[in-house]
């Protein structure tokens, strides 16, 4: 096994990114992990979106590239009309296959792909939306020996998603958008 | 895990058995997306176990060429990406037109749809009469499917949407007629295009192209394919003749990338400017 950054991938729908915006500013600079967003849009808000990321937060945002080795303190955004998956050699792979719950990045497929590439050694936190995307994907993160994560319904826009993921996915812990920075801080030092 | 995945190694063993029986090679495609649809075909058709599914493989040919078709990638759009298509009408078009006799390539061209795309472009630009593109791809039967021209109705109002962002000035809807669920583009622009079957992992260079096209199917590949198929394009190109990749590919830290310089814009078109 290499010696690669605890993995955080966080996955969003409508409403997903009102709680990325309240977290980022509470990450450490030298977070000793990497963070992924998988985040449904349209593809013409692609260099809005690093933009919009990056002003809030001290760690460097970026689109995640296909080959790219995966950095700590690093944040990558899955681009629009791909999906994002991650090689067991921990770098990552785009694929434009057939959309999945109807969106593409689909956050089942990301999730599904870091679980096979990074076991117990990554965490994912699934946020507000308005379709069933993300709920398979954390089944397989907890049956690879990882931590699943889910925004409380209660303080999502859209709470269907979230809720559809406590209802049939193993969920280890319910966050208020306000929790979530001290959470990711401290897995990613575990 | 809970949904009976088969394991990279397991995918590799099917690759290695569809590469010795049947000489389709894989094995250097980016495992991560081919572990994803090997499985998937896996879950479609409702193996009960590894070892049925690759004694199916090995002992039924048309089962293997469905696993060969499946496992591959075949979305595709026309006009994918405006912008993209833009910069073929105002930097490229232009130059092509100085030939006399324009040829080119579109790699891994799936069911045509950017390759019909494309022969609007030179219909529009009064250049496909003396024009002739060659559609390839491994796979039989979505050339087959680019030899009919015709894609569903249902996708038209997209692709007009599409063609008019491309900078399009006619009535789209005058390329095709509408026939029950499907729209068959007209004859006029699929008599240029020449779908024939071409493997980029073992089948070399048939001619020397003005233009190459080949999108979305290097992301596929690992990295060492990826340098052999981008040597192959460069030897395939003429001096100066232009080579148009996907939006998220790039030239850069490649075999190649000396010899080619990107076109100033944010499009994916490089120009071969060194022999």
């Amino acid at each position: 096994m290499t010696t690669a950054p605890y993995l955080i991938v966080i996955g969003g729908s409508a409403g997903g990114l009102h709680p990325i915006l309240t977290l980022l500013p509470g990450l450490v600079a030298s977070l000793p992990a990497a963070i992924l967003i998988v985040l449904h849009r349209q593809s013409h808000y692609e260099s809005v979106l690093t933009d919009l990321l990056s002003a809030k937060s001290a760690l460097p945002v970026k689109e995640a590239s296909e080959k790219e080795p995966l950095l700590p303190a690093t944040i990558y955004i899955a681009p629009a009309d791909y999906h994002l998956l991650i090689e067991t050699d921990h770098t990552f792979s785009l694929d434009d296959s057939e959309k999945v719950n109807f969106s593409r990045p689909s956050i089942d497929v990301t999730f599904t792909s870091a679980a096979l590439a990074y076991g117990s050694r990554m965490t994912a936190l699934l946020l507000s939306g308005a379709n069933t995307d993300g709920t398979e994907g954390l089944i397989d993160v907890h049956d690879a020996g990882g931590t699943t994560a889910v925004q409380d319904p209660a303080t999502a826009d859209s709470d269907y998603m979230p809720r559809q993921a406590i209802l049939h996915a193993p969920v280890d812990i319910i966050l208020q958008p306000s929790e979530m920075a001290a959470f990711i801080n401290r897995m990613a030092e575990v | 895990m809970s949904r009976n995945l088969i394991s990279e190694q397991e995918v590799s063993l099917l690759l290695n058995d569809i590469l010795e029986r049947y000489g389709y090679d894989f094995t250097e495609y980016a495992p991560a997306s081919i572990n994803r649809r090997v499985n998937h075909l896996y879950q479609v058709d409702r193996f009960p176990s590894f070892a049925e599914y690759r004694y199916r493989i090995i002992s039924d040919p048309a089962y293997a060429l469905r696993f060969v078709e499946e496992i591959t990638v075949n979305v595709t759009e026309m006009f994918r990406d405006p912008s993209f298509y833009q910069a073929l009408r105002t930097q490229v078009l232009p130059v092509l037109a100085t030939y006399p006799f324009i040829r080119v390539w579109h790699a891994g061209c799936s069911t045509g749809e950017e390759v019909y795309s494309f022969a609007i472009l030179l219909k529009e630009a009064k250049l496909l009469h003396k024009a002739v593109i060659y559609a390839t791809d491994i796979n039989a039967g979505v050339l087959e499917k680019g030899r009919k021209g015709m894609f569903r109705l249902s996708q038209m109002q997209q692709y007009s949407r599409n063609y008019m962002e491309s900078g399009g000035r006619e009535d789209f809807s005058s390329y095709y007629t509408a026939n029950y669920e499907y729209a068959k583009f007209r004859e006029d622009l699929g008599e240029k295009i020449i779908f024939s079957p071409h493997n980029l992992v073992t089948d070399g260079s048939f001619n020397e192209f003005q233009l190459i096209i080949c999108r979305n199917v290097l992301i596929y590949f690992s990295k060492k394919l990826q340098d052999r198929v981008l040597t192959l394009f460069s030897d395939s190109l003429e001096q100066l003749g232009f080579l148009a990749l996907g939006s998220k590919e790039t030239l850069n830290f490649t075999s190649v990338t000396g010899k080619f310089k990107q076109l100033e814009n944010r499009e994916k078109i490089w120009r071969k400017v060194q022999l």
